[in-house]
């Protein structure tokens, strides 16, 4: 198994060549982050920038909805999850595929620092991890953390691990699936009575601030006004009213339906840990049940909402 | 105390739905007052927060009514729309506000008899429901209309 620094060196390599050999004006990838267990967006143009391309798990920012700032030919490093966005940047005409190159890492996963701080509360001055342990340094402690044990439940559930089909190139190994359901939790939610439901979906939604932040980080929110911010009319209140923190909930997971490819971006950036994605996987989940379409591994595939077909069922139409 | 009457936004296409609910008024055929109609220019217009806002804003139940697939006035727009509500139904569902609240149905300018009838049945289903008390905002934002 290639280690970390193995893989982060052939990125610098490739990202190197690219630039050099003209074949790109920008790669975006990675940087250490300023604290610990983060990983910041880095676009890199120089060779300089290029040595500080890394990979690691803390690498949760889905890079894909920084493409369409680019007019140039741009190189991305892409995980799994990643490349499938990249692609769906590319099927609803947000970029060039000509203009692009897709970097392909085989994706362990990425961990969940929540998940970290639960098990080991105590402040941690300097993280380091390999391929599989993070290990915590204190003032005058260390600890090792299995990093299967903390990874994001999307990570858990991932079917596309290893962008195969779609990277221009591939770096690292081939990573294949870990057998875990991804539906399980869903199935056992629609056992419940709906004011059950509600309940628990309210629940869920009780911290959230509405900063958007889920819908920045999210490659797919690139709408230039979003419907949160429309004035006339008006479609949510400023307020924190909880119908309007839920309907904000309901229709960013709509717009995301047929289009999210689980790459947790928006839990990663969720200031106050909601499982934003339990609204998105609901219709996720339809998408797959009723017209077989799993976002973002086909180059000429047509999304599920712009096309239809005459015998589509629809049995609750009377 | 009076039985609870439900309040019902129907959001109809011009060129079906709203015919036969027209046809119907013009043939005398009863069905019960409880809606609130909104006339589109075709269901595939249909945006899906148009019916959690009418919920937000306290109905007690939406009903949605088009052409039937392959009548579409614009040729697809109901096969559209058809995809739309399967995931908004879905969805609407799975979060947990009770189905007997959003209805669906495929009605043509010439069925008067079956507007009747879905009507009827809307107006049923809704009422069993119940008053829509957990799928509305507390307090409502009041427009500059309303103040006035």
């Amino acid at each position: 198994m290639m280690s970390l620094e193995e893989i982060s060196q052939k990125i610098q390599a490739s990202a190197k060549r690219l630039l050099t050999e003209g074949k790109v004006e920008v790669v975006i990838g990675y940087r250490r982050g300023s604290i610990p267990m983060m990983a910041a967006p880095h676009f890199a143009r120089t060779e300089d920038d290029c040595n500080q391309l890394i990979w690691t798990s803390f690498a949760r920012t889905n890079l894909a909805g920084y493409l369409s700032k680019f007019s140039g030919k741009v190189a991305i490093v892409a995980k799994g999850c990643d490349a499938r966005s990249v692609v769906g940047q590319v099927v609803e005409n947000q970029i060039l595929r000509e203009n692009l190159y897709i970097i392909g890492v085989g994706c362990l996963g990425m961990v969940d620092t929540e998940l970290i701080q639960a098990k080991e509360p105590r402040l941690y001055r300097e993280v380091t991890e390999d391929i599989t342990t993070i290990k915590l340094f204190g003032a005058d402690w260390n600890t090792n953390i299995v990093k299967e044990e903390v990874l994001r439940r999307n990570c858990k559930t991932c079917l596309s691990r290893t962008p195969k089909e779609t990277a221009d190139e591939l770096i690292g190994d081939e990573v294949q699936p870990l057998p875990n359901d991804n539906w399980a939790d869903l199935k056992a939610l629609a056992t419940k009575s709906p004011q059950d439901k509600l309940v628990y979906f309210k629940n869920l939604i009780q911290g959230c601030l509405r900063c958007y932040a889920c819908r920045q980080a999210c490659p797919l929110c690139y709408c230039p006004v979003c419907f949160v911010d429309e004035t006339q009319p008006q479609w949510l209140g400023k307020s924190n009213d909880e119908m309007d923190t839920l309907t904000f909930h309901i229709l960013r997971a709509f717009h995301c339906s047929g289009r999210c490819t689980s790459c947790g971006s928006c839990e990663a950036a969720c200031p106050m840990d909601i499982k934003l994605r339990e609204f998105n996987r609901i219709l996720e989940e339809e998408v797959q049940k009723e017209w077989n379409y799993v976002p973002g591994l086909s180059w000429e595939q047509k999304p599920p909402l712009t096309t239809y077909r005459p015998d589509d069922e629809a049995d609750f139409i009377k | 105390m009076s039985e609870f009457e439900p309040k019902i936004v129907a959001f109809f296409c011009n060129w079906c739905t709203y015919g036969a609910a027209d046809l119907a008024g013009v043939s005398r055929l009863d069905y019960p007052p409880n809606f609130r109609v909104v006339r589109l220019p075709c269901t595939g217009r249909l945006n899906p927060k148009y019916v959690l806002e009418a919920f937000k804003r306290g109905a007690d139940g939406v009903w949605i009514s088009g052409c039937h697939p392959g009548d579409c006035h614009y040729i697809a727009g109901n096969y559209h729309a058809r995809r739309k509500f399967t995931l908004l139904y879905h969805m609407i569902e799975a979060i947990g506000l009770d189905p007997g609240r959003l209805h669906f149905s495929w009605i043509s300018s010439a069925e008067a008899t079956k507007f009747q009838e879905v009507a009827c049945d809307v107006v049923e289903k809704v009422r069993v429901s119940g008053p829509n008390q957990s799928f509305r905002k507390a307090k409502l934002d009041l427009g500059l209309a309303e103040v006035a």
